[in-house]
Protein backbone atom coordinates (compact mmCIF):
# COMPACT_ATOMS: atom_id res chain seq x y z
CA UNK A 1 0.00 0.00 0.00
CA UNK A 2 2.92 2.50 1.00
CA UNK A 3 5.14 1.03 -1.64
CA UNK A 4 1.96 1.89 -3.95
CA UNK A 5 1.78 5.58 -2.86
CA UNK A 6 4.83 6.27 -3.15
CA UNK A 7 5.23 4.61 -6.29
CA UNK A 8 2.35 6.93 -8.00
CA UNK A 9 3.63 9.98 -6.11
CA UNK A 10 6.76 9.88 -7.79
CA UNK A 11 5.82 8.53 -11.33
CA UNK A 12 3.49 11.55 -11.36
CA UNK A 13 5.85 14.59 -10.07
CA UNK A 14 9.24 15.33 -11.17
CA UNK A 15 11.03 13.60 -7.93
CA UNK A 16 11.81 10.80 -10.18
CA UNK A 17 12.99 12.17 -13.28
CA UNK A 18 15.18 14.57 -11.11
CA UNK A 19 16.86 11.44 -9.03
CA UNK A 20 17.21 9.83 -11.43
CA UNK A 21 19.39 12.43 -13.86
CA UNK A 22 21.07 13.11 -10.09
CA UNK A 23 22.22 9.47 -9.89
CA UNK A 24 23.56 9.44 -13.61
CA UNK A 25 25.07 12.15 -12.75
CA UNK A 26 26.62 11.45 -9.90
CA UNK A 27 28.00 7.80 -11.17
CA UNK A 28 30.05 9.97 -14.16
CA UNK A 29 31.28 11.68 -11.79
CA UNK A 30 32.56 9.23 -9.58
CA UNK A 31 34.21 7.35 -12.73
CA UNK A 32 35.85 10.41 -13.98
CA UNK A 33 37.29 10.88 -10.40
CA UNK A 34 38.55 7.54 -9.90
CA UNK A 35 39.96 7.77 -13.67
CA UNK A 36 41.28 11.18 -13.95
CA UNK A 37 43.34 11.06 -10.51
CA UNK A 38 44.66 7.07 -11.02
CA UNK A 39 48.10 8.95 -12.39
CA UNK A 40 48.75 10.70 -9.26
CA UNK A 41 47.42 8.19 -7.20
CA UNK A 42 50.18 5.61 -9.00
CA UNK A 43 52.85 7.84 -8.21
CA UNK A 44 52.16 8.40 -4.59
CA UNK A 45 52.30 4.77 -4.05
CA UNK A 46 55.19 4.45 -5.95
CA UNK A 47 57.50 7.13 -3.99
CA UNK A 48 55.80 5.51 -1.34
CA UNK A 49 56.76 1.75 -1.81
CA UNK A 50 53.57 0.63 -1.75
CA UNK A 51 54.01 -1.75 -4.02
CA UNK A 52 50.53 -3.97 -3.38
CA UNK A 53 46.96 -2.37 -2.93
CA UNK A 54 43.26 -3.92 -3.20
CA UNK A 55 41.11 -2.67 -6.25
CA UNK A 56 38.88 -1.28 -3.26
CA UNK A 57 41.89 0.49 -1.55
CA UNK A 58 42.85 1.89 -4.31
CA UNK A 59 39.65 3.42 -5.46
CA UNK A 60 39.28 4.87 -1.86
CA UNK A 61 42.81 6.21 -1.67
CA UNK A 62 41.60 8.09 -5.46
CA UNK A 63 38.73 9.69 -3.84
CA UNK A 64 40.20 11.19 -0.95
CA UNK A 65 43.36 13.51 -2.40
CA UNK A 66 44.41 16.03 -0.94
CA UNK A 67 44.67 17.78 -3.93
CA UNK A 68 42.79 15.82 -6.45
CA UNK A 69 42.30 16.43 -10.24
CA UNK A 70 38.60 16.03 -10.03
CA UNK A 71 37.32 15.84 -6.25
CA UNK A 72 34.92 13.79 -5.49
CA UNK A 73 31.30 15.11 -4.47
CA UNK A 74 31.27 13.68 -1.05
CA UNK A 75 34.79 15.75 -0.42
CA UNK A 76 32.91 18.82 -1.91
CA UNK A 77 30.20 18.33 0.42
CA UNK A 78 32.42 18.37 3.49
CA UNK A 79 34.52 21.01 2.33
CA UNK A 80 30.60 23.08 1.83
CA UNK A 81 29.55 21.55 5.08
CA UNK A 82 33.28 23.11 7.16
CA UNK A 83 32.81 26.74 5.59
CA UNK A 84 29.01 27.20 5.91
CA UNK A 85 26.73 24.79 8.61
CA UNK A 86 30.02 23.73 10.62
CA UNK A 87 30.79 27.52 11.19
CA UNK A 88 27.78 27.89 12.74
CA UNK A 89 28.83 25.25 15.26
CA UNK A 90 32.13 26.44 16.03
CA UNK A 91 31.02 30.10 16.55
CA UNK A 92 28.19 28.77 18.80
CA UNK A 93 30.96 27.66 21.33
CA UNK A 94 32.77 30.67 20.80
CA UNK A 95 29.76 32.96 21.58
CA UNK A 96 28.61 30.12 24.51
CA UNK A 97 32.42 30.92 26.73
CA UNK A 98 31.35 34.25 27.63
CA UNK A 99 28.87 34.01 30.22
CA UNK A 100 27.35 37.10 30.33
CA UNK A 101 25.65 36.83 26.91
CA UNK A 102 21.83 36.01 26.71
CA UNK A 103 20.44 33.67 24.32
CA UNK A 104 19.50 36.43 21.65
CA UNK A 105 22.82 37.98 21.30
CA UNK A 106 24.73 34.96 21.57
CA UNK A 107 22.55 33.65 18.48
CA UNK A 108 23.51 37.39 16.86
CA UNK A 109 27.44 36.39 17.28
CA UNK A 110 27.06 33.73 15.81
CA UNK A 111 25.38 34.80 12.45
CA UNK A 112 27.36 37.66 12.79
CA UNK A 113 31.02 35.33 13.43
CA UNK A 114 29.63 32.53 11.07
CA UNK A 115 29.07 35.43 8.00
CA UNK A 116 32.60 37.57 8.89
CA UNK A 117 34.53 34.43 9.18
CA UNK A 118 36.99 34.58 6.32
CA UNK A 119 37.18 30.67 6.09
CA UNK A 120 33.40 31.30 5.88
CA UNK A 121 31.66 30.66 2.41
CA UNK A 122 29.02 32.44 3.59
CA UNK A 123 31.13 35.35 4.31
CA UNK A 124 32.43 35.39 0.34
CA UNK A 125 29.21 34.59 -1.00
CA UNK A 126 27.88 37.32 0.69
CA UNK A 127 30.31 39.73 -0.60
CA UNK A 128 29.48 38.65 -4.01
CA UNK A 129 25.53 38.32 -3.55
CA UNK A 130 25.87 42.19 -2.54
CA UNK A 131 27.81 43.07 -5.76
CA UNK A 132 25.34 41.16 -8.01
CA UNK A 133 21.75 42.73 -6.40
CA UNK A 134 23.53 46.26 -6.38
CA UNK A 135 24.58 45.61 -10.11
CA UNK A 136 21.25 43.69 -11.18
CA UNK A 137 19.25 46.70 -9.73
CA UNK A 138 21.36 49.45 -11.39
CA UNK A 139 21.04 47.26 -14.47
CA UNK A 140 17.25 46.49 -13.83
CA UNK A 141 16.43 50.91 -13.32
CA UNK A 142 18.91 51.25 -16.40
CA UNK A 143 17.26 48.64 -18.89
CA UNK A 144 13.68 50.03 -17.79
CA UNK A 145 14.91 53.72 -18.72
CA UNK A 146 16.77 53.15 -21.87
CA UNK A 147 13.52 50.68 -23.01
CA UNK A 148 11.51 53.41 -22.45
CA UNK A 149 13.62 56.31 -24.25
CA UNK A 150 13.82 53.97 -27.24
CA UNK A 151 9.98 53.26 -27.15
CA UNK A 152 9.16 56.76 -27.27
CA UNK A 153 11.61 58.71 -28.98
CA UNK A 154 12.39 57.57 -32.56
CA UNK A 155 15.49 59.63 -32.27
CA UNK A 156 17.04 57.30 -29.41
CA UNK A 157 15.31 54.00 -30.98
CA UNK A 158 17.70 54.47 -34.22
CA UNK A 159 20.75 56.07 -31.62
CA UNK A 160 20.75 53.49 -28.96
CA UNK A 161 19.97 50.72 -29.92
CA UNK A 162 22.97 49.27 -32.15
CA UNK A 163 25.13 50.28 -29.23
CA UNK A 164 23.20 48.88 -26.60
CA UNK A 165 23.81 45.49 -29.08
CA UNK A 166 27.48 46.42 -29.42
CA UNK A 167 28.27 47.00 -25.78
CA UNK A 168 27.61 42.91 -25.30
CA UNK A 169 30.29 42.09 -28.26
CA UNK A 170 33.27 43.45 -26.07
CA UNK A 171 34.05 39.98 -23.82
CA UNK A 172 33.30 41.51 -20.21
CA UNK A 173 36.80 39.61 -19.29
CA UNK A 174 38.45 42.41 -20.90
CA UNK A 175 36.85 45.18 -19.92
CA UNK A 176 36.43 44.35 -16.58
CA UNK A 177 39.87 44.89 -15.15
CA UNK A 178 39.36 48.63 -16.92
CA UNK A 179 36.37 49.65 -15.25
CA UNK A 180 37.85 48.70 -11.96
CA UNK A 181 41.11 50.53 -12.64
CA UNK A 182 39.48 53.59 -13.77
CA UNK A 183 37.07 53.90 -11.15
CA UNK A 184 39.56 53.41 -8.70
CA UNK A 185 41.60 56.31 -10.15
CA UNK A 186 38.76 58.35 -9.93
CA UNK A 187 38.43 57.41 -5.98
CA UNK A 188 35.50 55.08 -6.47
CA UNK A 189 36.43 51.76 -4.76
CA UNK A 190 34.51 49.16 -2.77
CA UNK A 191 31.20 47.10 -4.24
CA UNK A 192 30.56 49.27 -6.54
CA UNK A 193 32.98 48.67 -9.14
CA UNK A 194 32.21 44.95 -9.22
CA UNK A 195 28.37 45.96 -9.07
CA UNK A 196 29.03 48.32 -12.16
CA UNK A 197 30.49 45.55 -14.18
CA UNK A 198 27.28 43.31 -13.12
CA UNK A 199 25.05 46.04 -14.40
CA UNK A 200 27.19 46.30 -17.66
CA UNK A 201 25.99 42.36 -18.44
CA UNK A 202 22.19 42.89 -16.82
CA UNK A 203 21.16 45.83 -18.39
CA UNK A 204 20.63 44.29 -22.11
CA UNK A 205 18.82 41.84 -21.08
CA UNK A 206 16.52 43.99 -19.25
CA UNK A 207 16.92 47.09 -22.27
CA UNK A 208 15.56 44.38 -24.97
CA UNK A 209 12.89 42.58 -23.19
CA UNK A 210 11.10 45.50 -22.35
CA UNK A 211 11.15 47.09 -25.36
CA UNK A 212 9.88 44.18 -26.74
CA UNK A 213 7.51 43.96 -23.85
CA UNK A 214 6.34 48.11 -24.23
CA UNK A 215 5.41 47.87 -27.47
CA UNK A 216 3.53 44.26 -26.79
CA UNK A 217 0.19 46.18 -26.87
CA UNK A 218 -2.24 45.63 -29.42
CA UNK A 219 -2.83 48.60 -32.07
CA UNK A 220 -6.85 47.66 -31.09
CA UNK A 221 -5.78 48.83 -27.15
CA UNK A 222 -3.91 51.39 -28.65
CA UNK A 223 -6.75 52.69 -30.58
CA UNK A 224 -8.94 52.54 -27.56
CA UNK A 225 -6.48 54.97 -25.42
CA UNK A 226 -6.28 57.30 -28.39
CA UNK A 227 -9.97 57.58 -28.78
CA UNK A 228 -9.84 58.58 -25.18
CA UNK A 229 -7.35 61.28 -26.19
CA UNK A 230 -4.97 59.76 -23.09
CA UNK A 231 -1.71 61.67 -22.50
CA UNK A 232 2.14 59.18 -23.31
CA UNK A 233 2.12 58.83 -19.95
CA UNK A 234 -1.27 57.68 -18.83
CA UNK A 235 -0.89 55.15 -22.44
CA UNK A 236 2.31 53.97 -20.91
CA UNK A 237 1.36 53.31 -17.02
CA UNK A 238 -2.03 52.20 -17.67
CA UNK A 239 -1.40 49.81 -20.71
CA UNK A 240 2.39 49.64 -22.03
CA UNK A 241 3.60 48.62 -18.06
CA UNK A 242 1.13 46.02 -17.34
CA UNK A 243 1.72 44.85 -20.97
CA UNK A 244 4.95 44.21 -20.46
CA UNK A 245 5.09 42.46 -17.27
CA UNK A 246 5.88 38.98 -18.84
CA UNK A 247 8.56 40.22 -20.88
CA UNK A 248 9.72 42.06 -17.42
CA UNK A 249 10.33 38.91 -15.51
CA UNK A 250 11.49 36.79 -18.18
CA UNK A 251 14.16 39.05 -18.98
CA UNK A 252 14.78 39.46 -15.12
CA UNK A 253 15.79 35.53 -14.68
CA UNK A 254 18.29 36.00 -17.48
CA UNK A 255 20.04 39.18 -15.83
CA UNK A 256 20.08 38.49 -12.30
CA UNK A 257 22.41 35.21 -13.12
CA UNK A 258 24.37 36.97 -15.41
CA UNK A 259 24.77 39.62 -12.89
CA UNK A 260 26.08 37.12 -10.95
CA UNK A 261 28.34 36.03 -13.49
CA UNK A 262 29.72 39.61 -13.91
CA UNK A 263 30.33 40.07 -10.01
CA UNK A 264 32.32 36.70 -10.51
CA UNK A 265 34.45 37.65 -13.31
CA UNK A 266 34.17 41.18 -11.70
CA UNK A 267 36.63 39.57 -8.89
CA UNK A 268 38.94 37.46 -10.81
CA UNK A 269 41.44 39.66 -12.97
CA UNK A 270 41.23 42.37 -9.87
CA UNK A 271 43.17 40.69 -7.20
CA UNK A 272 40.18 40.51 -4.82
CA UNK A 273 40.44 39.06 -1.42
CA UNK A 274 36.77 38.44 -0.81
CA UNK A 275 34.17 36.77 -2.88
CA UNK A 276 33.52 33.77 -4.28
CA UNK A 277 35.64 35.02 -7.72
CA UNK A 278 38.29 35.30 -4.89
CA UNK A 279 38.20 31.92 -3.58
CA UNK A 280 37.85 30.52 -7.46
CA UNK A 281 41.27 31.95 -7.61
CA UNK A 282 43.13 31.30 -4.92
CA UNK A 283 42.26 27.47 -5.09
CA UNK A 284 43.12 27.37 -8.73
CA UNK A 285 46.41 29.22 -7.43
CA UNK A 286 47.05 27.07 -4.86
CA UNK A 287 45.85 23.54 -6.79
CA UNK A 288 43.20 23.79 -4.16
CA UNK A 289 40.22 22.03 -6.54
CA UNK A 290 38.09 21.01 -3.90
CA UNK A 291 38.17 24.70 -2.63
CA UNK A 292 36.98 25.51 -6.22
CA UNK A 293 34.30 23.17 -6.55
CA UNK A 294 32.84 23.71 -3.34
CA UNK A 295 32.83 28.11 -4.62
CA UNK A 296 31.36 26.21 -7.82
CA UNK A 297 28.39 24.87 -5.74
CA UNK A 298 27.80 27.36 -3.84
CA UNK A 299 27.41 30.24 -6.99
CA UNK A 300 25.34 27.67 -8.73
CA UNK A 301 23.61 27.13 -5.43
CA UNK A 302 23.09 31.17 -5.26
CA UNK A 303 21.70 31.59 -8.96
CA UNK A 304 19.24 28.85 -8.46
CA UNK A 305 18.00 31.14 -5.20
CA UNK A 306 17.93 34.28 -6.97
CA UNK A 307 16.32 32.79 -10.12
CA UNK A 308 13.34 31.45 -7.91
CA UNK A 309 13.34 34.46 -6.10
CA UNK A 310 12.64 36.61 -9.28
CA UNK A 311 10.11 33.79 -10.09
CA UNK A 312 8.02 33.58 -6.68
CA UNK A 313 7.67 37.53 -7.78
CA UNK A 314 6.42 36.66 -11.14
CA UNK A 315 3.57 34.61 -9.34
CA UNK A 316 2.87 36.75 -7.01
CA UNK A 317 2.73 39.48 -9.83
CA UNK A 318 0.81 37.83 -11.93
CA UNK A 319 -2.14 36.43 -9.33
CA UNK A 320 -2.31 40.79 -8.68
CA UNK A 321 -2.94 41.24 -12.05
CA UNK A 322 -5.70 38.34 -12.13
CA UNK A 323 -3.99 35.93 -14.16
CA UNK A 324 -5.89 32.43 -14.14
CA UNK A 325 -5.07 30.21 -11.47
CA UNK B 1 -30.76 71.04 -35.86
CA UNK B 2 -28.06 70.90 -36.95
CA UNK B 3 -26.68 67.12 -37.37
CA UNK B 4 -24.42 65.43 -34.94
CA UNK B 5 -22.20 63.86 -37.68
CA UNK B 6 -21.79 65.74 -41.01
CA UNK B 7 -19.78 64.49 -44.06
CA UNK B 8 -19.41 66.45 -47.43
CA UNK B 9 -17.31 64.66 -50.20
CA UNK B 10 -15.33 62.91 -47.55
CA UNK B 11 -12.27 60.96 -49.01
CA UNK B 12 -10.01 58.92 -47.85
CA UNK B 13 -7.11 57.27 -50.28
CA UNK B 14 -4.56 55.03 -49.02
CA UNK B 15 -1.55 54.20 -50.95
CA UNK B 16 -0.70 50.63 -52.16
CA UNK B 17 1.79 48.64 -54.05
CA UNK B 18 -1.11 47.88 -56.69
CA UNK B 19 -1.42 51.55 -56.76
CA UNK B 20 -4.37 53.93 -54.40
CA UNK B 21 -6.64 51.95 -52.74
CA UNK B 22 -10.22 54.51 -52.50
CA UNK B 23 -11.35 53.48 -49.28
CA UNK B 24 -14.17 57.09 -49.13
CA UNK B 25 -15.33 58.52 -52.26
CA UNK B 26 -16.63 61.71 -52.27
CA UNK B 27 -19.48 60.35 -49.22
CA UNK B 28 -21.69 63.16 -48.50
CA UNK B 29 -23.56 61.96 -45.25
CA UNK B 30 -25.84 63.47 -42.12
CA UNK B 31 -26.37 61.64 -39.05
CA UNK B 32 -28.66 63.59 -36.37
CA UNK B 33 -29.19 63.43 -32.77
CA UNK B 34 -30.53 60.31 -31.25
CA UNK B 35 -30.85 58.56 -34.58
CA UNK B 36 -29.49 55.00 -34.96
CA UNK B 37 -27.21 54.59 -38.52
CA UNK B 38 -26.24 51.66 -39.86
CA UNK B 39 -23.72 51.16 -41.96
CA UNK B 40 -24.08 48.15 -44.18
CA UNK B 41 -21.67 46.62 -46.94
CA UNK B 42 -19.28 44.25 -47.75
CA UNK B 43 -15.88 44.14 -46.98
CA UNK B 44 -13.35 47.17 -48.17
CA UNK B 45 -16.66 49.37 -48.92
CA UNK B 46 -15.14 51.64 -46.33
CA UNK B 47 -17.86 51.45 -43.06
CA UNK B 48 -15.26 50.72 -40.92
CA UNK B 49 -13.10 53.28 -42.26
CA UNK B 50 -15.90 55.56 -42.15
CA UNK B 51 -16.02 55.17 -38.39
CA UNK B 52 -12.67 55.72 -37.75
CA UNK B 53 -12.49 58.92 -39.80
CA UNK B 54 -14.87 60.36 -37.09
CA UNK B 55 -13.04 59.30 -34.26
CA UNK B 56 -9.80 60.99 -35.74
CA UNK B 57 -8.34 57.26 -35.89
CA UNK B 58 -7.57 58.18 -39.60
CA UNK B 59 -7.30 61.47 -41.16
CA UNK B 60 -9.52 61.93 -44.35
CA UNK B 61 -7.54 62.66 -47.91
CA UNK B 62 -10.37 65.05 -49.21
CA UNK B 63 -13.33 67.27 -48.28
CA UNK B 64 -14.81 67.29 -45.22
CA UNK B 65 -16.43 65.85 -41.84
CA UNK B 66 -17.76 67.66 -38.67
CA UNK B 67 -18.42 65.86 -35.19
CA UNK B 68 -21.03 67.78 -33.46
CA UNK B 69 -20.29 71.00 -35.52
CA UNK B 70 -15.83 69.88 -34.63
CA UNK B 71 -13.09 68.64 -36.46
CA UNK B 72 -12.62 65.06 -35.29
CA UNK B 73 -9.00 65.81 -33.61
CA UNK B 74 -11.31 68.40 -31.66
CA UNK B 75 -13.95 65.94 -31.13
CA UNK B 76 -11.55 63.24 -29.48
CA UNK B 77 -9.73 65.68 -27.47
CA UNK B 78 -13.35 66.98 -26.49
CA UNK B 79 -14.41 62.85 -25.66
CA UNK B 80 -17.69 63.27 -27.38
CA UNK B 81 -17.76 59.96 -28.56
CA UNK B 82 -17.32 56.50 -27.41
CA UNK B 83 -16.09 53.99 -29.58
CA UNK B 84 -16.95 50.28 -29.83
CA UNK B 85 -14.15 48.09 -31.46
CA UNK B 86 -14.53 44.86 -33.08
CA UNK B 87 -13.23 43.08 -30.40
CA UNK B 88 -13.86 43.69 -26.46
CA UNK B 89 -10.27 44.83 -26.04
CA UNK B 90 -10.51 44.47 -22.39
CA UNK B 91 -7.45 44.74 -20.34
CA UNK B 92 -6.92 41.68 -19.43
CA UNK B 93 -5.15 42.57 -15.73
CA UNK B 94 -7.96 44.65 -14.99
CA UNK B 95 -11.81 43.32 -13.67
CA UNK B 96 -14.60 44.40 -15.34
CA UNK B 97 -15.25 47.51 -12.88
CA UNK B 98 -11.71 48.87 -13.36
CA UNK B 99 -11.96 48.23 -17.33
CA UNK B 100 -14.74 50.29 -17.03
CA UNK B 101 -12.90 52.74 -15.01
CA UNK B 102 -10.41 53.10 -17.19
CA UNK B 103 -11.65 56.05 -19.42
CA UNK B 104 -12.76 57.90 -16.30
CA UNK B 105 -9.14 57.57 -14.81
CA UNK B 106 -8.03 59.13 -17.77
CA UNK B 107 -10.40 62.05 -17.77
CA UNK B 108 -9.62 62.66 -13.92
CA UNK B 109 -13.06 61.66 -12.70
CA UNK B 110 -13.62 62.10 -8.53
CA UNK B 111 -13.76 58.47 -7.12
CA UNK B 112 -17.29 59.37 -6.25
CA UNK B 113 -18.67 59.85 -9.45
CA UNK B 114 -16.49 57.10 -10.75
CA UNK B 115 -18.27 54.71 -8.44
CA UNK B 116 -21.43 55.89 -9.63
CA UNK B 117 -20.97 55.95 -13.06
CA UNK B 118 -19.50 52.48 -12.96
CA UNK B 119 -22.75 51.13 -11.25
CA UNK B 120 -25.21 52.78 -13.57
CA UNK B 121 -23.32 51.65 -16.75
CA UNK B 122 -23.04 48.25 -15.63
CA UNK B 123 -26.33 48.12 -15.12
CA UNK B 124 -27.56 49.54 -18.06
CA UNK B 125 -24.93 46.86 -19.55
CA UNK B 126 -27.04 43.74 -17.24
CA UNK B 127 -23.98 43.50 -15.63
CA UNK B 128 -23.89 43.90 -12.24
CA UNK B 129 -23.01 41.69 -9.80
CA UNK B 130 -19.61 40.76 -12.14
CA UNK B 131 -17.66 43.75 -11.34
CA UNK B 132 -15.00 41.86 -9.67
CA UNK B 133 -14.54 39.55 -12.72
CA UNK B 134 -11.45 39.33 -15.14
CA UNK B 135 -12.20 39.58 -18.62
CA UNK B 136 -11.10 35.74 -18.60
CA UNK B 137 -13.70 34.88 -16.41
CA UNK B 138 -16.56 36.06 -18.77
CA UNK B 139 -18.32 34.73 -22.29
CA UNK B 140 -17.59 36.33 -25.36
CA UNK B 141 -20.83 38.39 -25.37
CA UNK B 142 -19.92 39.31 -21.57
CA UNK B 143 -17.01 40.98 -22.92
CA UNK B 144 -18.39 42.60 -25.43
CA UNK B 145 -20.92 43.70 -23.17
CA UNK B 146 -18.41 44.81 -20.69
CA UNK B 147 -16.63 47.00 -23.53
CA UNK B 148 -20.10 49.19 -24.18
CA UNK B 149 -20.45 49.87 -20.75
CA UNK B 150 -16.81 50.92 -21.02
CA UNK B 151 -17.54 53.10 -24.01
CA UNK B 152 -21.06 54.36 -22.38
CA UNK B 153 -19.26 55.21 -19.21
CA UNK B 154 -18.03 58.94 -19.80
CA UNK B 155 -21.56 59.86 -20.74
CA UNK B 156 -20.75 60.78 -24.62
CA UNK B 157 -23.63 61.14 -26.52
CA UNK B 158 -22.85 59.72 -29.54
CA UNK B 159 -21.59 55.67 -29.53
CA UNK B 160 -19.59 54.54 -32.70
CA UNK B 161 -19.90 50.74 -32.84
CA UNK B 162 -17.64 49.05 -35.22
CA UNK B 163 -19.06 45.44 -35.88
CA UNK B 164 -19.04 44.86 -32.21
CA UNK B 165 -21.19 41.55 -32.53
CA UNK B 166 -19.67 40.45 -35.22
CA UNK B 167 -17.23 37.83 -33.52
CA UNK B 168 -20.50 36.23 -31.34
CA UNK B 169 -23.01 33.61 -32.28
CA UNK B 170 -26.77 34.56 -33.71
CA UNK B 171 -28.39 33.28 -30.37
CA UNK B 172 -26.10 35.95 -28.25
CA UNK B 173 -26.11 38.34 -31.23
CA UNK B 174 -30.11 38.70 -30.82
CA UNK B 175 -30.00 38.92 -27.33
CA UNK B 176 -27.31 41.77 -27.47
CA UNK B 177 -29.58 43.51 -30.15
CA UNK B 178 -32.47 43.64 -27.94
CA UNK B 179 -30.38 45.07 -25.00
CA UNK B 180 -28.86 48.02 -27.53
CA UNK B 181 -32.28 48.95 -29.20
CA UNK B 182 -33.97 49.15 -25.01
CA UNK B 183 -30.03 50.98 -24.53
CA UNK B 184 -30.48 53.21 -27.16
CA UNK B 185 -34.44 53.86 -26.21
CA UNK B 186 -33.76 54.49 -22.77
CA UNK B 187 -30.68 57.14 -23.23
CA UNK B 188 -31.73 58.69 -26.81
CA UNK B 189 -27.55 58.58 -27.62
CA UNK B 190 -27.08 59.22 -31.11
CA UNK B 191 -25.48 55.66 -32.20
CA UNK B 192 -23.41 55.17 -35.20
CA UNK B 193 -23.21 50.89 -36.25
CA UNK B 194 -21.20 49.05 -38.85
CA UNK B 195 -22.52 45.50 -39.66
CA UNK B 196 -22.55 42.84 -41.83
CA UNK B 197 -25.64 41.63 -41.54
CA UNK B 198 -29.09 43.18 -43.21
CA UNK B 199 -31.00 41.68 -39.89
CA UNK B 200 -29.26 43.60 -37.76
CA UNK B 201 -29.10 46.63 -39.84
CA UNK B 202 -32.84 46.73 -40.57
CA UNK B 203 -34.37 45.57 -36.67
CA UNK B 204 -31.60 48.24 -34.80
CA UNK B 205 -31.78 50.67 -37.30
CA UNK B 206 -33.52 54.52 -37.71
CA UNK B 207 -31.49 54.87 -41.03
CA UNK B 208 -29.37 52.28 -42.86
CA UNK B 209 -26.41 53.39 -45.29
CA UNK B 210 -25.77 50.71 -48.06
CA UNK B 211 -22.13 51.26 -49.14
CA UNK B 212 -20.12 49.11 -51.95
CA UNK B 213 -16.75 48.89 -52.23
CA UNK B 214 -14.12 49.75 -55.12
CA UNK B 215 -14.06 52.90 -54.38
CA UNK B 216 -16.31 52.51 -51.00
CA UNK B 217 -18.78 55.30 -51.62
CA UNK B 218 -22.78 55.48 -50.40
CA UNK B 219 -25.78 53.41 -52.32
CA UNK B 220 -28.94 54.14 -50.69
CA UNK B 221 -30.06 56.13 -47.23
CA UNK B 222 -32.84 53.94 -46.00
CA UNK B 223 -35.30 55.71 -43.52
CA UNK B 224 -36.61 52.84 -41.29
CA UNK B 225 -40.73 52.65 -41.33
CA UNK B 226 -40.36 50.94 -38.64
CA UNK B 227 -41.33 51.81 -35.09
CA UNK B 228 -39.28 52.70 -32.65
CA UNK B 229 -40.24 50.09 -30.10
CA UNK B 230 -39.39 46.97 -31.51
CA UNK B 231 -40.38 43.29 -30.16
CA UNK B 232 -37.80 40.53 -31.45
CA UNK B 233 -40.94 39.21 -34.10
CA UNK B 234 -40.81 42.54 -35.86
CA UNK B 235 -38.48 40.46 -37.85
CA UNK B 236 -41.18 38.42 -38.79
CA UNK B 237 -43.38 41.28 -40.16
CA UNK B 238 -44.06 42.28 -43.84
CA UNK B 239 -42.16 46.09 -43.32
CA UNK B 240 -39.20 44.13 -42.08
CA UNK B 241 -38.64 42.14 -45.49
CA UNK B 242 -39.52 45.29 -47.25
CA UNK B 243 -36.70 46.91 -45.57
CA UNK B 244 -34.71 43.95 -46.02
CA UNK B 245 -35.34 44.15 -49.86
CA UNK B 246 -34.37 47.26 -50.22
CA UNK B 247 -30.75 47.29 -48.66
CA UNK B 248 -30.19 44.01 -51.14
CA UNK B 249 -31.45 45.54 -53.97
CA UNK B 250 -28.86 48.27 -53.16
CA UNK B 251 -25.95 45.61 -52.26
CA UNK B 252 -26.84 44.42 -55.87
CA UNK B 253 -26.66 48.07 -57.54
CA UNK B 254 -22.99 47.94 -56.02
CA UNK B 255 -22.05 44.93 -57.22
CA UNK B 256 -21.90 43.13 -53.77
CA UNK B 257 -22.80 40.25 -54.64
CA UNK B 258 -20.25 39.59 -58.27
CA UNK B 259 -18.37 36.78 -58.01
CA UNK B 260 -14.76 38.47 -56.85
Amino acid sequence: MFSAIMKSKLMQGKTLPVLIIVSLILIVWYVMAVRLNTPWQLGVYERSDVTEWTTSQFINDTLNQDRPVLPSVHQVAIELWNTTGAKFGSCWGKASDEQSLGIISKTWETIVCASTSRRSLIYHAWITLSATLLGFTIGSVLGISLAIGIVHSRAMDKSMMPWIIASQTIPILAIAPMIIVVLNAVGVSGVLPKALISTYLSFFPIAVGMVKGFRSPETIQLDLMYTYAASKSQVFWKLRWFSAMPYLFTSMKIAISISLVGAIVGELPTGAVAGLGARLLSGSYYGQTVQIWSALFMAAALAAILVSLVGVVERFATAKMGARA
Amino acid sequence: MNPVISAKKLSLTFPSNDGPVHALSEVDLDINAGEFVSFIGPSGCGKTTFLRVVADLETPTGGEVTVNGKSPHEARMNRDYGYVFQAPALLPWRTVERNVALPLEIIGMGKKEKAEHIKRTLEMVNLTGFEKSYPWQLSGGMQQRASIARALAFDADLLLMDEPFGALDEIVRDHLNEQLLKLWNDTKKTIAFVTHSIPEAVYLSTKIVVMSPRPGRVIDVIQSTLPDERPLDIRESKEFFDIAHRVREGLRAGHSYDEE
